[in-house]
């Protein structure tokens, strides 16, 4: 490629060019970020805060952790049933996702039909949140149309309780909301696959699920990765799915801080959005250390 | 300046939002036309204000702009919001709607003053629920932040409530009702005349509460008291003791499956219950007459062991100056003067001068609303659909009845960091 720039103002450039970015992220990430860091060593009373630092806020949000083991105490439980729904939430949209994915990449062979399929994917974004939500209630509710079926058809008589407000409602919602965050990195990676790959396995006698399990699934790794961390850090932060699919009856981290937040306790709604900001940092860590992300883009 | 520089000291960020608000203030504020005669040069004032939806119709704000000019721009945000404004936005609005329970965590603040009550033409009719916690004669539960124990401040720019009338309102009320717990009688089949009934077990996976902690563990301890448990000193300031064995009366009932979920938003208690997923919980007026317009039975049942009440009124932010306050001051006094009163009462809330709001009212709707007398013609909404057929007798029955039996009032307790935590631990649970 030809150099257009010399001199001083070529070295210069690239900085230039990355400066609106680096602007933009410091202005909106990193300044939010350490205005959280430093708030949560503040003091707060019932309608101010205190400029100081003490760790009184750390130690509110581990009350009692470590005195009352093995019983849990109030912020394992919360993280405990967050990850439990994170985990049910990744393994239904990895399956989904991959076999969407594998499906898109595979067997559409037109860009026509994989564009329009995409497309339908998006569906779930059409509508606002809310509706979405509410409009689950018809559907899976006591005298909803799946009970309803159900009972005509003599499955059972009575209508089934944990189709709603519970965390089979949860992880539906969840899994018709995110699956395309697992689907589009999976098919990029996916689509990045040579065919004479999957030819020369075929040619040397691997069956169909040989060539899945030991050339696209590790192929699709980058994408695999990429999608779990979408899920992880959207579902772990989440509070208005679990809320209303849960019948507020399931905790969640964000519920905790959006609580402690509507009761104008700033500092320690920092402190538990700085344990979580940890909680978070360390999976998507772990999740690089299998993959390394960077080197297979 | 002086004043303001020792308000913001405590929070940096504070300072910076007060500067950005300032600014856009400047930007959005009316420019002077010189030149006119005075008549003309009465220059369009708008003011903005901070509340809850429920509380901002379009239509108060058009009847205001055709009677005074002056033009109501709404902040609409939810209730705790109001408060966190308040609180750390201090200059981006000119007038509060906000709750009287709030005004223990937001005076202290000094974002807020007192209402000059010699400027506020209705002051001595305000009803005496606010003035004196009475209802025609009689005194009426106060546990809780009862408004009369925060209505009066010790001087304009006191933090201090006063314990007899002065000459300074924290909040002129606006809207106030007395809450119970909405039934479905098509599906429960029986009378119910208690709070216990919350936590019957033939309710079980039927029953909802709602998820707003402060107001939540009021209706707990109503029921705990139904139930004969506990006897509170007030229910609305528990000891810690108290809180603990409400909350786990709370965890018991949730983790023995009595509740099919918790509601957070107006529109999920209604939801709720016109679905069926519940039969009993607690409840907002305006939601059990949407689910009734719905055609779906529900009954906003009064109970023996009382009501427990909520208030809102207009609270002034100190910032307000020159013609933002004067104009202020005209909106509330408009505001008292009859017609928001007859609107407000009309859709089931209760409006704080009576008698202004009475004249604004055609006798049968007065009679039907704050009578308890049955309705000789049909009760229409202000928007004209159809509430209620003519022969219908309010739940709960006349003004003197529901607000005479008030047994708490919304509140903030002194351990509200120990009830919140308390609160989601019950969740977790």
């Amino acid at each position: 490629m030809e150099r257009v720039h010399r001199g001083l103002t070529s070295r210069a450039a690239p900085y230039w060019q990355v400066a609106p970015l680096v602007l933009v992220f410091a202005i909106f990430f990193v300044m939010p970020l350490v205005l959280t860091a430093v708030v949560s060593t503040w003091r707060y009373n019932e309608y101010e805060m205190l400029p100081a630092l003490v760790g009184s806020n750390y130690a509110s949000v581990f009350t009692d952790c470590l005195a009352e083991l093995p019983r849990l105490c109030l912020t394992f439980k919360t993280y405990l049933s967050t990850l439990r729904l994170c985990a049910a939430v990744w393994l239904a949209t990895l399956l989904l996702g991959f076999a969407v994915a594998y499906f898109l990449a595979f067997h559409v062979r037109s860009l026509a039909w994989q564009m329009a399929l995409f497309l339908v994917c998006t569906i779930p974004f059409w509508t606002s949140n809310v509706i979405r939500m509410v409009s689950w209630v018809p559907l899976l509710g006591r005298h909803g149309l799946v009970n309803s079926f159900a009972q005509e058809a003599g499955f059972t008589h009575a209508p089934i309780e944990w189709l709603l407000f519970s965390n089979f409602s949860v992880v539906v919602a969840f899994v018709h909301l995110y699956t395309m965050f697992m689907i589009v990195p999976i098919f990029n990676s996916m689509s990045r696959i040579d065919p004479a790959l999957l030819e020369a396995a075929y040619d040397a006698g691997a069956t169909g699920w040989q060539t899945l399990w030991n050339v696209i699934v590790p192929l699709s790794k980058p994408g695999i990765v990429i999608g779990s961390i979408f899920i992880v850090t959207v579902v772990i932060g989440d509070y208005v799915t679990i809320g209303v699919m849960g019948g507020q009856q399931i905790a969640s981290v964000g519920k905790v801080i959006q609580v402690q937040l509507s009761y104008l306790q700033f500092p320690l709604a920092a402190a538990n959005a700085m344990v979580l900001l940890a909680a978070v940092l360390v999976i998507v860590w772990g999740m690089t250390r299998l993959v390394d992300v960077r080197a297979e883009l | 300046m002086q004043e303001q520089k020792r308000q913001s000291t405590p929070i940096g960020r504070r300072s910076i939002l007060k500067g950005a608000a300032a600014v856009a203030g400047a930007a959005l504020a009316p420019r002077a036309i010189t030149g006119f005669p005075a008549v003309i040069a009465a220059e369009p004032v708008s003011l903005r204000y901070l509340g809850t939806a429920v509380n901002q119709s379009k239509e108060i704000a058009q009847k205001v702009k055709a009677d005074l000019g002056i033009t109501i721009e709404y902040v609409p945000v939810v209730t705790d919001d109001v408060a966190k404004r308040i609180i750390t936005q201090p200059g981006s609005f000119d007038i509060a709607d906000c709750e009287y329970f709030q005004l223990r965590k937001l005076m202290p603040s000094g974002n807020l003053i007192g209402m000059d009550a010699k400027r506020i033409k209705y002051a001595d009719k305000i009803t005496p629920v606010f003035t004196k916690g009475q209802v025609a004669g009689k005194t009426i539960g106060d546990q809780g932040t009862a408004p009369k124990k925060v209505f009066y401040l010790e001087g304009q720019t006191s933090t201090k409530f006063a314990t007899s009338p002065t000459q300074w309102i924290t909040l002129i009320p606006t809207v106030y009702n007395a809450d119970t717990l909405g039934i479905r009688p098509d599906l429960i089949k029986r009378p119910i005349s208690s709070w216990s009934e919350l936590l019957n077990p033939e309710f079980k996976g039927k029953a909802s509460i709602l998820n707003i902690p402060s107001i939540g563990i009021m209706d707990a301890a109503m029921v705990v008291e139904a139930m004969g448990t506990h006897k509170y000193k007030d229910k609305g300031n528990m000891t810690k003791e108290e809180i603990d064995l409400t909350m786990k009366v709370l965890t018991d009932a949730k983790k023995s499956g009595q509740f099919r979920a918790f509601w957070k938003d107006f529109n999920e208690s209604v939801n709720l219950m016109a679905s069926g997923e519940t039969v009993i919980q607690s409840m907002w007026s305006p939601a059990i007459t949407k689910v009734r317009s719905m055609g779906i039975p529900c009954v906003y049942q009064p109970l023996k062991e009382g009501y427990r009440a909520w208030a809102a009124g207009f609270g002034l932010p100190k910032t307000l100056k020159g013609k933002k306050l004067d104009a202020a001051y005209d909106f509330i006094n408009w505001f008292l003067s009859g017609w928001a009163g007859a609107f407000l009462n009309r859709q089931g809330y209760y409006s704080a001068v009576l008698e202004t709001a009475k004249a604004s009212m055609e006798p049968y709707e007065w009679a039907y609303w704050m009578e308890g007398k049955p309705a000789e013609k049909d009760i229409k909404a202000p928007d004209g659909t159809l509430l209620e057929k003519a022969g219908t007798v309010r739940d709960g029955g006349s003004y003197d009845t529901r607000m005479g039996a008030v047994a708490c009032w919304n509140a903030v307790m002194d351990e509200n960091d120990y009830m919140v935590r308390k609160w989601n631990e019950f969740i977790a649970a």
